[in-house]
C-alpha cells in the first residue's frame, strides 16, 4: 500500500486513462455531492421549522374561553365563560410545583396609542412578569413589567420593536410618555419577539393596571403556563398533556361547563404540537436519508459497473503483466488501489464541494422554512468511506477473477 | 477448458542446450503453440517432465510461476502484446518493475535494450505511433530486459511483411550470437531456415528434429 513504485505505476495508469478516471470519479463525486446537499437541506428545513415554532416557549399551555355550546346543570348554551383572577389562582395553587412560568392576561385586541403626533392601532395586553419568558420576548432596552409595577398598578408600558419604529422612529422611547386611549403610560422597555412584526405590534402593561383602567374588575382574558421540563422528551410530553387535561377539567368545573364542550374552554398544549412537529421533522429527515442512501447505492453500483468494464477492458493487459511476471495479488492490488484512490479522491472532493456550497449559499437563503443548512461532517465523511469500501468490494470480485485467468487465455487473440 | 479434453501433445521428448536457436515447425493444430506455452509456463502439461536450467518445473502455484516467468523467460508474441497506453520505454521496463528493480535503474536498463534494438529515439512513443516491425523490436527489448535464460517467440514474424520479418530475424540471430537460448515457433520455412535447428511437429509428435545450416538474415535485408 505504501510502496512508492506501486503508486507511481498507478498515477501513470490514471493519467494515461483520463476519461476512465474522470467517469469513475464523476459518479462518486455526484453521489456524495447530492447526499451532502440532501442532508444539508434536511437540516435546514428542521432548523427552519424549529425556529418558526420557537416564537413561543415550546412547553407552553394556554387557556382560552369562548361560548358554551351545550347546556349543563341547568345552564343554557350560548353563555360566555368569563375567566377570573380566581380561576387563575385556583389553577396556580393546584399545579404550583409543576409550573415554571405563569401569566394571566387582560387584553384589548386593538387600541389607539399615540406619541406626540404619531398614532397607531396596537394590541394592548395586561400581563404578569413571567409572560416575557412564555412569549420568548427579548428585551432590547429598558425592562419588562415587574412585580412592583403590579402591586402599585403603575401606568408603565413595554412596547414592541415594530411599535417603537412606528411611533418613535429613531427617538429613544424609554421614559417617554405614550397615550393609550388618552391615558398616559410611561415606556419602560422595548422588546423583540421571534414571532416578528405581528408579535412586536403590541404593548405590555401590568395586568392589574389593565383591569383597573379598562374597568375589567377581576376579569381576565386568558392564562398561560409553562411546564417544568422533564429530562426525557416523551415524559415531558406525557406530563404536560396530563397537566393540560387537568387544567381543562378544573376550569370547566369552576365555570360549570359540560366536560365534553369543545368550544367553551380551550386548552392549547404546545408541547404536544411540538411533538407532532418533531415527528414531522424526523419523517422529513428519514425521507432525505432514504433518498441519500439510494443515491449512494446508485453510486456504488456505478463504481462497481465501471470496475467491471475496466477489468474486462484490461484483461489482455493483465495477461501481459502476468506473462512478464506479475503476481495475481499484485494485479488485484493494482486495480483495487486504483479504484480506492479514485473513489476516495472524488468522494472527498464531492464532500468538500458540497460543504463549501452549503456554507456559501446557506446564509443567502431567505426562506422562513429553510435556515442554516448544514451537514454533520462526521456523517458525511463516514459515507465517503462507506462508498470507497463498497466500491472496492464491488471491484474486488471482477479483479480477482481477472487475476485468476491463465495468461494464455487472456492473451488469446480475439 | 470445457469437458471435452483433447490430447494435443502425445509424447514429445527433446532437449535444448544453452545457446541454441531452435525453430518449432508444423501445420496449424500440430501442437507447436501448446508446446511453447508449456515451455513458457503459461500452460501446464498433464503428464511428463519439464526441466529448465536443472530446475524441475512442476506443480506450479501462481506465485512461483510468476517468479519463474519473470526470471527465466522472455516472451515475444505474434501480436506484440505491448501495453498500448505505455511508452516504448515503459513497456520495456515492465518486467523489471515486477522484478523489483528501482525506477532509475529500470529506466537505464530499459533504455539500454531499446538502444540494442535500435529504437532509442522512439523511447517515448506509444505503441500506436510505431510500425509493426518497431513494435516487435520493442517487444524483443522487453523480452530481453529481465535478462532471461530463454526467449520464447510465438510466430514473431507472423504479422509482419517479408522485409520486416527478416529485420526482426536478424535481430533475433544477433541476440542468439551473444549466447541467449531462443525458441521460435513458426510455420514459414524461410524463417525456420534462419535458425540452427528445426523441430518438426505433426499431430502432437516430433516427426523430424535436425540441425540446419543457418541462413543469415542479413543477406536478405
Amino acid at each position: 500500500m505504501f510502496d512508492i513504485e506501486r503508486w507511481q505505476e498507478i498515477f501513470e495508469t490514471l493519467r494515461k486513462n483520463k476519461l476512465r478516471t474522470f467517469l469513475t470519479g464523476l459518479s462518486v463525486f455526484i453521489g456524495i455531492f447530492i447526499l451532502v446537499m440532501l442532508l444539508g437541506f434536511s437540516t435546514g428545513i428542521s432548523n427552519g421549522v424549529r425556529s418558526q415554532f420557537e416564537q413561543d416557549a415550546t412547553n407552553r399551555i394556554s387557556v382560552w374561553t369562548g361560548v358554551t355550546t351545550k347546556g349543563y346543570k341547568g345552564l343554557n348554551p350560548g353563555r360566555y365563560v368569563q375567566l377570573k383572577n380566581s380561576s387563575f389562582e385556583a389553577v396556580q395553587n393546584k399545579y404550583d410545583d409543576l409550573l415554571e412560568y405563569r401569566t394571566k392576561d387582560y387584553m384589548i385586541w386593538g387600541g389607539t396609542v399615540t406619541y406626540k403626533n404619531e398614532t397607531g392601532n396596537f394590541r394592548i395586553r395586561g400581563t404578569l412578569p413571567d409572560n416575557q419568558f412564555i412569549e420568548n420576548a427579548d428585551i432590547g432596552s429598558g425592562r419588562f413589567v415587574s412585580q412592583s409595577d403590579l402591586q402599585n398598578n403603575k401606568k408603565v408600558a413595554v412596547i414592541g420593536n415594530k411599535m417603537k419604529k412606528d411611533l418613535f422612529k429613531d427617538e429613544d422611547p424609554i421614559d417617554k410618555n405614550i397615550q393609550i386611549f388618552g391615558m398616559n403610560f410611561k415606556v419602560i422597555g422595548v422588546f423583540y419577539d421571534p414571532g416578528g412584526d405581528r408579535e412586536e405590534s403590541q404593548v405590555y402593561i401590568p395586568v392589574t393596571t389593565a383591569q383597573q383602567v379598562f374597568n375589567a374588575g377581576d376579569n381576565i382574558r386568558n392564562m398561560a403556563f409553562t411546564v417544568k421540563m422533564a429530562n426525557n422528551f416523551d415524559q415531558a410530553v406525557a406530563q404536560s398533556t396530563a397537566i393540560a387535561e387537568g387544567i381543562e377539567a378544573q376550569i370547566k368545573e369552576i365555570h360549570t361547563v359540560a366536560p365534553d364542550d369543545q368550544s367553551a374552554v380551550r386548552v392549547n398544549n404546545t408541547l404536544e404540537e411540538a411533538k407532532k412537529i418533531y415527528s414531522l421533522i424526523a419523517t422529513i429527515q428519514a425521507v432525505f436519508w432514504f433518498v441519500g442512501i439510494g443515491t449512494i447505492i446508485a453510486g456504488i453500483v456505478g463504481v462497481g459497473n465501471i470496475m467491471l468494464i475496466v477489468v474486462k477492458e484490461r484483461t489482455k493487459e493483465i495477461g501481459i503483466r502476468k506473462a512478464l511476471g506479475a503476481l495475481p495479488m499484485s494485479i488485484v492490488g493494482m486495480i483495487l488501489q486504483e479504484a480506492v484512490f479514485v473513489t476516495m479522491f472524488a468522494g472527498l472532493f464531492g464532500l468538500i464541494f458540497g460543504l463549501g456550497l452549503l456554507e456559501l449559499v446557506g446564509p443567502q437563503i431567505e426562506s422562513d422554512f429553510i435556515k442554516y443548512p448544514q451537514v454533520n461532517f462526521n456523517i458525511a465523511l463516514t459515507t465517503v468511506f462507506l462508498l470507497v469500501i463498497a466500491g472496492a468490494l464491488a471491484g474486488f470480485i471482477p479483479a480477482y477473477r481477472a487475476a485468476k485467468i491463465k495468461p494464455i487465455v487472456a492473451l488469446r487473440d480475439e | 477448458m470445457g469437458s471435452n479434453s483433447l490430447h494435443v501433445l502425445k509424447g514429445i521428448n527433446f532437449d535444448v542446450k544453452a545457446g541454441e536457436l531452435v525453430s518449432i515447425m508444423g501445420s496449424s493444430g500440430s501442437g507447436k503453440s501448446t508446446l511453447l506455452n508449456i515451455l513458457g509456463m503459461l500452460d501446464e502439461a498433464d503428464k511428463g517432465e519439464y526441466i529448465l536450467d536443472n530446475v524441475p518445473i512442476k506443480n506450479l502455484n501462481e506465485k512461483i510461476a510468476a517468479k519463474y516467468r519473470n526470471e527465466f523467460l522472455g516472451f515475444i508474441f505474434q501480436s506484440f502484446n505491448l501495453i498500448n497506453y505505455k511508452s516504448a520505454l515503459d513497456n520495456v521496463s515492465m518486467p523489471l518493475y515486477y522484478k523489483g528493480v528501482k525506477r532509475k535503474e529500470r529506466t537505464d536498463r530499459a533504455m539500454h535494450y531499446l538502444e540494442k534494438v535500435g529504437l532509442a529515439e522512439w523511447s517515448h512513443h506509444l505503441p500506436s505511433e510505431l510500425s509493426g516491425g518497431q513494435k516487435q523490436r520493442v517487444a524483443i527489448a522487453r523480452a530481453l530486459a529481465s535478462d532471461p535464460k530463454v526467449l520464447l517467440a510465438d510466430e514473431p514474424t507472423g504479422a509482419l511483411d517479408t522485409k520486416t520479418s527478416y529485420e526482426v530475424m536478424e535481430l533475433i540471430q544477433g541476440i542468439n550470437d551473444e549466447g541467449k537460448t531462443i525458441l521460435v515457433v513458426t510455420h514459414e520455412h524461410d524463417i525456420a531456415q534462419m535458425t540452427k535447428r528445426i523441430v518438426n511437429l505433426k499431430d502432437g509428435v516430433i516427426i523430424d528434429d535436425s540441425k540446419v545450416e543457418q541462413v543469415r538474415a542479413s543477406q536478405h535485408v
